[in-house]
């Protein structure tokens, strides 16, 4: 079955690749927009970061020496907000245009025109956002979670959020239908559902999880712009509504959101390990279910974040459980990658090291995250640096490491060049070393009784502090390796051999290196799905 | 350039000994949760305990088996894959069952402590808690004594952006305030929460409570300190309520029932409160949107 | 054809299209959008900047859709690429169901939850006995404050079984008219098909203005506005965007009428009318939600 790739100059279907900035502007190629995605999530880690380091800075020592306690409060908004919406969430859809056309054996996206307009709604989203630095009455400052009353007293930044929020949301929604549509549309043949890699599996999943719940997100802040200019009553009481209804829907939201920032990095991870392993994956059907039982979890367990608000004992007893319960599958994929490496044959390459360090620190992050499952103990620790520690736990070491695993395993692939080891090596350590410094000790802060949100502390929390900001500072330099390391990659890399990873399946290892422009412009055939496939 | 690399990163390592040197001089109650004084602290306390070497008993497993693989595994030593091993129904099961095994174990003691924590019944003394940005307002209901809480004087000097007193100087940086929280020991105290414009939460981690205090809503909490705990106790509020959220700590002075009494009557004389009872808010409202005037003001009753 | 399995592609082409202003242009006209309804709301120079955003929205889908539509007139798309359009609609309006979703829940969470709770009712007994001490809870309410324009804060409901009644049946028979023209379309017949895709519009129109009015009644004659506490809330948010919706369906519908004028469609092969009628289709079931839960029960 012959099936080619066409553009309109309908003759010159070969590497037809268009010159100069518009190929970045009017882009609709998946690779150069992946690229755009991933250029756009590293510049907003580092402002986003750079905020962090703004927070650590002043946290270092108790007293005031450097921000206003209402500026220390809008860092910590836009950091969560540049770190989850502009970072994170980007870094994963570049790797699904990078990716996912290449895994299931298509030529680009689905509707490319479509790709490209979800990647560039977010640098204007993000000047929206970062606009608020400079109108009257400052950034947000009311925490990333944006609950009213406290919100609505936000002064000209308002409005520029909620729109900058809308803008992400729409940019978001667009890029899953467009992976969704990729991977229910345009597999080659002989490639069926339970034979595609893990990262496509996984990121369907997140997709379907992304377009549930991003139009909530729309509708809750909406919500909260009317109350702040029109008059509704929805999060007021004297009116018959209620600022708690804001948290549960913004919950819905919430809780939905920090899988969708998890999931492919489950599926980065069940791609590394086996290929270092030198051994198929465990249980890959296991690991397909397990991440759909995640994802169905996810929708309701959302009022865990909200202990406190004086819910009845049943909803209480209810969300305790059903959040406790997420740990299973979660630990059937931690047990599948244990499984995976026993009797492997393992090598430590930089992508294999952070994925390691992904499954002992996100595991650890996921301990914590049980703990505070606990009803009466999250009395404890609600809103203390406990949770703090949890999430970065679940996000720098989770999130983040895999994101940077699968930059370094498939940047051959990408590029053509080989990154270099030893540089990659350093950054691992350095990272590692530094981010347990850095979020550790918050555990034992929080533990102690100091609440998050603060800019200042009594003295008994100054020694962990300290510890603290400067385990942030050593990380947060360190990432300038990460920088290094690629663009020297990309610039002058060594040649990279069409598999750079004796143990990698997958078609996109049956690509020659680099990938060409358009991926897979004819369908492969089924000797190499099958040989692709091989799990 | 190995070497290089090698000397680096010892270094790094020895910076982060270094760093972890307070671990040496610091005392557990720096660390970890502390018992607290009340029976139900005690009883979250053991219960954060008890998922706490359940957690320690699993990471055991799960990375001693990690750790395992990693060494006896490494192709480095010749380790040879093998590729058959793809798939076990058997281990799959016993990996599902034995995890939702253990969730019940945790779950029956969270589900009888946390049954205790909401039983309010034969509650002695009701105070009403209203947050305000920045201070706290307590009201003892039925005995008309009311009075406001706030930062204590030397901390909020000391605490203005390079105000140049170094906070050590400062007794109980932070955590002290002019007027605390006065309640008697070995009494079951409900404290029933609400907030006059945001959501505040009041906290003290030695009760082991805390809840929200959220305006148009009245939240209750309880606790009982035990017989012989007398003293103060500090905590924070513990939800982001603005500018000044990390300004407006929470002091409970438990004292015996005998000088509970007579603080009691004391503030009962006329001239007492009249001086406690501030402003209700001064630096607050004018800053305040549409919406915090359309939320309720605290009754005056 | 279009339940077809997803790995049995056809031999024809798949269509990567080339590069293209549209995206980079409709970010920033959203962008212009939004800065003018930001500057609006706080008072710079909005309504200026909303009005350029407004010309250069409708600039972009003229233009967007002249493109799409003339490369399907082409024929340069197969029925992969079309099966990939009717996947990512169905899908876009599974996500403007879950923007519906949050309002409705709004709307539940109020009534079962939170006005009862305003009352005292459950282990909420103390908001009865210390905030809203004469507060009789109940729906529909604009709270214990009773906010709202009338200075005695009373207000008064719109009757489900009077116009919204008459506007369901309308809106139903919108939908039955529209899939008599899908049949058409199907079926080649092109007079059955344009005459009916009329009145559907029409109808979209009568029902777009009967709610137009009773707005204008609510707000005049009932008390019933915004701003009345959470009934006002709730109902507004809900009927407005749902009338939003309404409008811009019937707007797309106009559209596909001006284009099975000049004879777009074929029986096989007529995405841009399937598209819009489960858009239709979508905003009829949406309104049954509201006329049941905001109007009736
Ligand atoms: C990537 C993001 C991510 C992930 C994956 C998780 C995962 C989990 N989280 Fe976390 N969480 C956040 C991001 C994340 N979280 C964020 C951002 C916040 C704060 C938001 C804010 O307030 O700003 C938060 C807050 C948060 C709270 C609210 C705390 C509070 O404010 O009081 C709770 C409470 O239940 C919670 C629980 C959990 C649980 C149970 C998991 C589970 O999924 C973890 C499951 C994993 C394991 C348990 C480990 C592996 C399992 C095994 C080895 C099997 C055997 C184990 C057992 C039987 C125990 N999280
Ligand atoms: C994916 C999400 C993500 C990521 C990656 C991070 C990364 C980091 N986070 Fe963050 N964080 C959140 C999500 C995230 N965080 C969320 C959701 C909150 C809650 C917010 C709220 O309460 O509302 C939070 C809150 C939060 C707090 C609590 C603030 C408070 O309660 O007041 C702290 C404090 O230590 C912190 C620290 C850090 C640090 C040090 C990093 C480091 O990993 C960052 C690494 C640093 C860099 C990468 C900087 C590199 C910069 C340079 C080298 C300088 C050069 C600069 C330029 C070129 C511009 N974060
Ligand atoms: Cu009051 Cu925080
Ligand atoms: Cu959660």
């Amino acid at each position: 079955m012959a099936n080619t790739a066409t553009h309109d100059h309908a003759h010159d279907a070969h590497d037809h690749k268009p010159q100069g900035l518009k190929r970045w502007l009017y882009a609709t190629n998946h690779k150069d927009i992946g690229t755009m995605y991933l250029v756009f999530a590293c510049v907003l880690f580092f402002l986003g970061g750079a905020m962090a380091l703004v927070i650590r800075l002043e946290l270092f020592q108790p007293g005031l020496q450097f921000v206003d306690p209402g500026f220390f409060n809008s860092m910590t908004t836009m950091h969560a907000l540049l770190m989850i919406f502009g970072a994170v969430m980007p870094a994963w859809t570049g790797l699904a245009n990078w990716m996912v056309p290449m895994q299931v054996g298509a030529p680009d996206m689905a509707l490319p025109r479509l790709n490209n307009f979800s990647f560039w709604l977010l640098p204007f989203a993000f000047t929206l956002l970062l606009l608020t630095l400079f109108v009257p009455g400052g950034a947000p400052a009311g925490g990333w979670t944006l609950y009213p009353p406290l919100s609505l007293q936000a002064g000209d930044s308002f409005p520029l959020t909620i729109f900058a929020i809308h803008l992400m949301g729409i940019s978001s929604i667009l890029g899953a239908i467009n992976v969704v549509v990729t991977i229910m549309n345009m597999r080659a043949p002989g490639m069926g559902l339970l034979n595609m890699p893990l990262f496509c599996w996984t990121w369907l999943i997140t997709a379907y999880l992304l377009i549930a719940v991003m139009p909530v997100l729309a509708g809750a802040v909406t919500m909260l712009l009317t109350d702040h200019f029109f008059g509704t009553a929805f999060f007021t009481a004297a009116g018959g509504g209620d600022p708690v209804m804001f948290q549960h829907i913004f919950w819905f939201f919430g809780h939905p959101e920090v899988y969708i920032l998890i999931l492919p990095a489950f599926g980065v991870v069940s791609e590394i390990i086996p290929t270092f392993s030198r051994k198929p994956l465990f249980g890959y059907e296991s690991m397909v279910y397990a991440t759909a039982s995640i994802a169905f979890l996810s929708f309701i367990v959302w009022a865990h974040h909200m202990f406190t608000v004086g819910m009845p004992l049943a909803g209480q007893l209810f969300f305790m459980l059903s959040t406790m319960l997420i740990a299973v599958p979660t630990g059937v994929k931690v047990f599948n990658w244990c499984a995976t490496m026993w009797k492997g044959s393992i090598s430590f390459e930089t992508p294999m090291l952070f994925a390691l360090a992904f499954l002992f620190l996100f595991t650890l992050g996921g301990f914590s995250g049980l703990m505070l499952a606990i009803v009466p103990a999250d009395f404890q620790y609600h809103d203390s640096y406990f949770v703090v520690a949890h999430f970065h736990y679940v996000l720098v070491p989770g999130a983040v490491f895999a994101i940077m695993a699968g930059v370094y395993y498939w940047l051959p692939k990408w590029s053509g060049k080989m990154y270099d080891e030893r540089i990659g090596k350093l950054h691992f350590w350095l990272s590692t070393i530094g981010v347990n410094v850095l979020f550790f000790p918050q555990h034992f802060l929080g533990l102690a009784g100091m609440p998050r949100r603060i800019p200042d502390y009594s003295t008994q929390f100054a020694d962990w502090n300290m510890v603290s900001s400067i385990g942030a500072f050593i990380f947060g330099f360190s990432q300038l390796l990460f920088v290094y390391v690629v663009w020297s990659a990309v610039r002058k890399g060594a040649p990279a051999p069409q598999r750079p990873w004796e143990g990698a399946h997958g078609l996109e290892w049956e690509l020659p290196t680099p990938a060409p422009y358009h991926s897979w412009e004819t369908p492969p055939s089924r000797e190499v799905v099958t040989k692709g496939v091989m799990h | 350039m190995t070497r290089n690399i090698r000397t680096a990163l010892g270094s790094l390592a020895l910076l982060a000994v270094a760093a972890l040197a307070p671990a040496a001089r610091a005392e557990w109650s720096n660390i970890n949760m502390t018992e607290g004084v009340t029976p139900l602290s005690r009883d979250i306390h053991a219960l954060h305990m008890t998922i706490f070497w359940w957690c320690v008993a699993i990471g055991v497993f799960v990375f001693g088996w990690m750790i395992w693989s990693l060494v006896k595994f490494r192709k480095s030593q010749g380790a040879k894959p093998d590729v058959t091993m793809v798939h076990s129904t058997k281990a799959e099961i016993i990996w599902t069952v034995i995890p939702v095994f253990i969730l019940v174990l945790m779950a029956i003691p969270a589900t009888r402590t946390l049954i205790a924590i909401e039983d309010t019944r034969g509650t002695e003394l009701s105070i009403k808690v209203t947050g305000y940005q920045w201070k706290w307002h307590y009201e003892y209901l039925g005995q008309d004594v009311k009075f406001f809480s706030t930062l204590a004087r030397s901390s909020d000097e000391a605490r203005q952006l390079q105000s140049g007193i170094d906070p050590k100087s400062v007794p109980d940086y932070l955590l002290d305030v002019d007027n605390p929280l006065v309640v008697p020991e070995d009494t079951k105290v409900r404290v029933l929460l609400t907030a006059q414009d945001v959501i505040h939460a009041w906290w003290v981690p030695a009760f082991g409570m805390k809840k929200d205090a959220i305006p148009g809503n009245v939240n209750e909490l309880w606790f009982k300190v035990d017989k012989g705990k007398t003293g103060i106790y500090r905590g924070q509020c513990a939800e982001l309520c603005g500018r000044d959220h990390g300004f407006m700590p929470v002091v409970v002075k438990v004292v015996t029932k005998a000088e509970y009494a007579q603080w009691l009557a004391q503030q009962k004389a006329p001239a007492a409160p009249a001086a406690a009872e501030a402003a209700p808010t001064d630096t607050a409202t004018d800053a305040m949107p549409p919406v915090a005037a359309a939320a309720p003001a605290a009754p005056a009753g | 054809m279009a339940n077809a399995h997803a790995t049995d592609h056809p031999a024809d082409k798949y269509y990567v299209p080339h590069e293209s202003p549209w995206p980079i242009y409709g970010s920033a006209t959203l962008f212009v959008f939004m800065i003018g309804l930001c500057g609006w709301l706080n008072e710079w120079y909005g309504p200026w900047i909303f009005a350029i955003g407004t010309l250069m929205l409708i600039g972009l889908f003229v233009g967007w859709f002249a493109v799409v539509i003339n490369e399907h007139q082409k024929g340069m798309y197969n029925m992969q690429v079309d099966r990939s359009f009717r996947m990512g609609m169905l899908w876009f309006i599974f996500s403007e169901v879950m923007f519906f979703a949050a309002f409705f829940g709004a709307l539940f969470y109020a009534r079962q939850l939170s006005v009862p709770w305003a009352g005292g009712e459950g282990v909420k007994i103390f908001n009865s006995l210390l905030l809203w001490k004469d507060y009789s809870a109940g729906w529909p309410t604009n709270g214990p404050m009773a906010l709202g324009p009338r200075d005695d804060g009373s207000f008064e409901t719109i009757p489900a079984f009077g116009l919204p009644a008459i506007n369901t049946a309308i809106l139903l028979l919108s939908g039955v008219t529209l899939t008599i023209a899908h049949h058409a379309i199907k079926e080649g017949n092109r007079r059955i098909l344009n005459i009916f895709l009329g009145v559907t519009i029409l109808l979209g129109f009568i029902f777009v203005g009967v709610q137009s009015w009773e707005y204008i009644h609510a707000y005049r004659d009932l008390g019933l506005q915004l701003s009345t506490g959470i009934y006002g809330s709730t109902f507004f948010m809900l009927t407005g965007f749902h009338g939003l919706h309404v409008t811009l369906g019937a707007i797309m519908l106009l559209v596909v009428w001006f284009r099975t004028m000049k004879g777009h469609f074929t029986p096989q092969r007529h995405f841009g009318f399937e598209a819009v009628a489960w858009y239709w289709h979508f905003v009829d079931v949406v309104w049954l939600g509201l006329f049941v839960f905001v109007y009736w029960v």
